[in-house]
């Protein structure tokens, strides 16, 4: 997380030069192509990564699958060799490999012995409810950070600085997960004269049907979405705003200035437009960081989404299950990530064309 | 700071030996002068030593018992009162006595972990840097993956199927976070090694251990330091998510393990706020106090980041 403010100059791809910008050609479509099939290619072998790290994760380190997955109970010989038998871990280990990734890639992820269902139904009957909640903090919290950001650079130094930055370096400090139980016992439960506003937990109280759902479900949402942005946004501001002081010295601005143009038009125009590169980039590099707060989040909320149901199949541990949502979120934050860098070069024309 | 970090020894002869250490004496100096200029860095580093003692000296302060569940001295979730300044725990044990002795393992796990990290990330950053070619390329594949990956899914499976103990937690946690450390260090040792004299090292026949260790490494050392510092802080948060989560050692005593017992007590659906106020507060405040050493570090270091204060 910390490493953040000095990402930038690490992360984002450069503008190319020399012989590499000149082999890729200037603002060629088949340029593009060619850059895009190289990112789909990474994208490729990234998530081949993953299912390799699913893989051996799951069936390499805890020695023996079934004694952790039988938790330590009195099972008999027999009942070991089914379990074994059922899970193919009685033929040798790239048979088991090929029939894991076969199986991975038809969508057929196991059973989850927690619930007997399919783990690629769990997935889908949850993910709506994640991308609800993860999508509205996402919108707000990029928006904010960025807002705010670019106001902090803009005036760096000052008090109104001081106090953004300080603000959402100490947000960014806190444990998500107890900021979402602190504002359940302040504006669900109640304290003191506070009545409880909002819901504890999950998603619908069951009453009424068409708007009426859509406003309860509403109402389910302030809390969860206030923690994840409150605890997301600093890292956003943090980076816009080191994105735009590197811009401001640029000569640029200077002459943008010396045309006569007024300090918000400067900023507007022609500084945040440059800066808003780096952070788009970094948005998306960051997504594996909001999984993790959403999971939390879901967790603490009870929020019938992915992150719950991450958390149910860790304490039991219902390793299927485990395994399965731990290939969708690492497929998931690559394929954003790669949508984000075919992207990129449309937004800046000197990446990749 | 950094001179007790560096190799001792740079030359054949005790001339030269001592010349580095009164050359090493004199950066630290300057080091500290200008660090003192940083009022945020120097708020984490007294907060920061506070904890420290508080967490050395539990034995005396807190005592040794407060952890027994059998002879807990007070009754269940008892509010604060003068017998017990933070309230009692659903074993009737006494809070404030808990959070003194969770600030061991809050620290050591965090501490060690970001050392892990760090360490990874700075053979990996180092040795990507020194050996270009397909090494480097494949490694920085591997980093990059890493950078995108969601740590924390990554971590808490490896939690998930390894063995709970505290050992297993500063693992999960150091082999998932190097990756922005290895970034860092590659930049910096590309950076190094452009400069001439690593020319002259080569011509005179240093080797790549020679080059690495001797030039390399002690340049780079200020970042690995800075970026350690910071890595702590979010060590330590990783560390009480995994205890809240129920992936931590079950038999110590944590910040998260508290924030794990509160929840599963039941203190959140009946207010039991100051249940759940301490250990978060005092999460927050040791990670804050490492961010700030660590940007105070960072911009001492590295003066391009001094806006950034």
């Amino acid at each position: 997380m910390s490493a953040d403010t000095a990402m930038p100059e690490a992360e984002v791809p450069g503008p190319l030069t020399g012989p590499e910008a000149r082999r890729r050609g200037p603002g060629t479509w088949t340029g593009y192509l060619r850059y895009g099939a190289g990112k789909l290619g990474g994208a490729l072998v990234s998530l081949f990564a993953v299912l390799v790290t699913g893989f051996f994760l799951f069936r390499l380190i805890p020695g023996d699958p079934v004694k952790t997955m039988t938790g330590g109970r009195q099972v008999s010989a027999q009942q070991l060799a089914a379990y074994r038998r059922e899970f193919g871990l009685d033929l040798p280990l790239w048979q088991q490999f090929t029939d894991y990734c076969g199986k991975a890639l038809t969508g057929d992820l196991g059973t989850s012995y927690q619930f007997h269902v399919p783990v690629l139904d769990k997935i889908t009957e949850a993910l709506p409810n994640t991308l609800l909640l993860t999508g509205t903090a996402f919108v707000l919290y990029t928006a904010l950070g960025m807002y705010l950001g670019t106001r902090s650079a803009w005036r760096h130094g000052r008090l109104g600085d001081r106090v953004n930055t300080g603000l959402a370096l100490t947000l960014y400090s806190l444990p998500s997960f107890w900021l979402g139980l602190l504002l359940i016992i302040v504006f669900a439960v109640g304290l003191g004269p506070i009545p409880g506003l909002f819901p504890t937990g999950g998603m619908e109280s069951g009453e009424g049907g068409g708007f009426a759902h859509v406003l309860d479900v509403a109402h389910h949402l302030v809390l969860p979405v206030i923690t994840l942005v409150a605890v997301e946004y600093g890292q956003t501001l943090l980076v816009t705003r080191s994105a735009l002081l590197d811009e401001m010295g640029s000569d640029y601005l200077v002459t943008a200035r010396a045309k006569g143009m007024r300090d918000d038009q400067v900023r507007r125009r022609h500084a945040v437009p440059n800066a808003l590169l780096p952070t788009v980039t970094l948005v998306f590099v960051n997504l594996g960081r909001t999984v993790a707060g959403v999971i939390l989040v879901e967790t603490v909320f009870s929020w019938p989404g992915l992150g719950g149901l991450f958390y149910q199949a860790l304490s039991v541990p219902d390793l299927p299950l485990v395994q399965g949502l731990f290939l969708f979120f690492a497929s998931a934050v690559i394929i954003m990530n790669t949508l984000a860098d075919l992207v990129y070069p449309l937004l800046d024309p000197r990446v990749g064309r | 700071m950094s001179a007790e970090a560096l190799a001792p020894g740079t030359g054949p002869g005790p001339g030269p030996r001592a010349l580095a250490r009164q050359r090493r004496r004199r950066s630290a100096a300057r080091f500290w002068q200008q660090y003192r200029t940083h009022r945020a860095g120097l708020v984490g580093l007294a907060a920061l030593v506070l904890f420290a003692l508080l967490a050395l000296t539990a034995p005396l302060t807190a005592g040794s018992g407060v952890s027994g569940v059998t002879d807990a001295p007070g009754a269940p979730l008892e509010a604060p009162s003068g017998h017990f300044p933070l309230g009692t725990d659903r074993f009737g044990r006494d809070l404030l006595g808990l959070l003194v002795w969770g600030s061991r393992v809050s620290l050591l796990v965090g501490l060690l972990a970001a050392v892990l990290s760090v360490a990874i990330g700075a053979v990996v950053g180092i040795t990507a840097g020194h050996f270009k070619g397909t090494y480097a390329t494949v490694v920085m594949r591997v980093t990059d993956w890493f950078l995108v990956m969601p740590t924390l899914v990554l971590a808490i499976a490896l939690a998930t199927v390894m063995s709970r103990s505290l050992g297993t937690v500063v693992l999960a946690i150091g082999v998932t976070s190097w990756p922005t450390t290895a970034r860092l260090v590659r930049a910096q040792t590309l950076a190094v090694e452009s400069r001439p004299y690593i020319e002259r090292a080569t011509a005179l026949g240093g080797g790549h251990w020679h080059v690495m260790t001797r030039h390399v490494l002690p340049n780079v050392m200020p970042l690995v330091l800075a970026q350690t510092t910071l890595m702590v802080s979010s060590s330590i948060l990783s560390e009480a998510t995994l205890a809240f989560l129920g992936l931590g050692d079950p038999t110590v005593v944590s910040w998260g393990g508290l924030l794990q017992d509160a929840r599963e007590a039941g203190a959140v659906s009946a207010g039991d706020w100051w249940y759940l106020l301490p250990p978060g507060i005092a999460i927050a405040l040791v990670a804050l106090a490492f961010t700030l050493c660590g940007r105070a570090v960072e911009s001492v270091l590295n003066p391009r980041l001094g806006a950034n204060r």
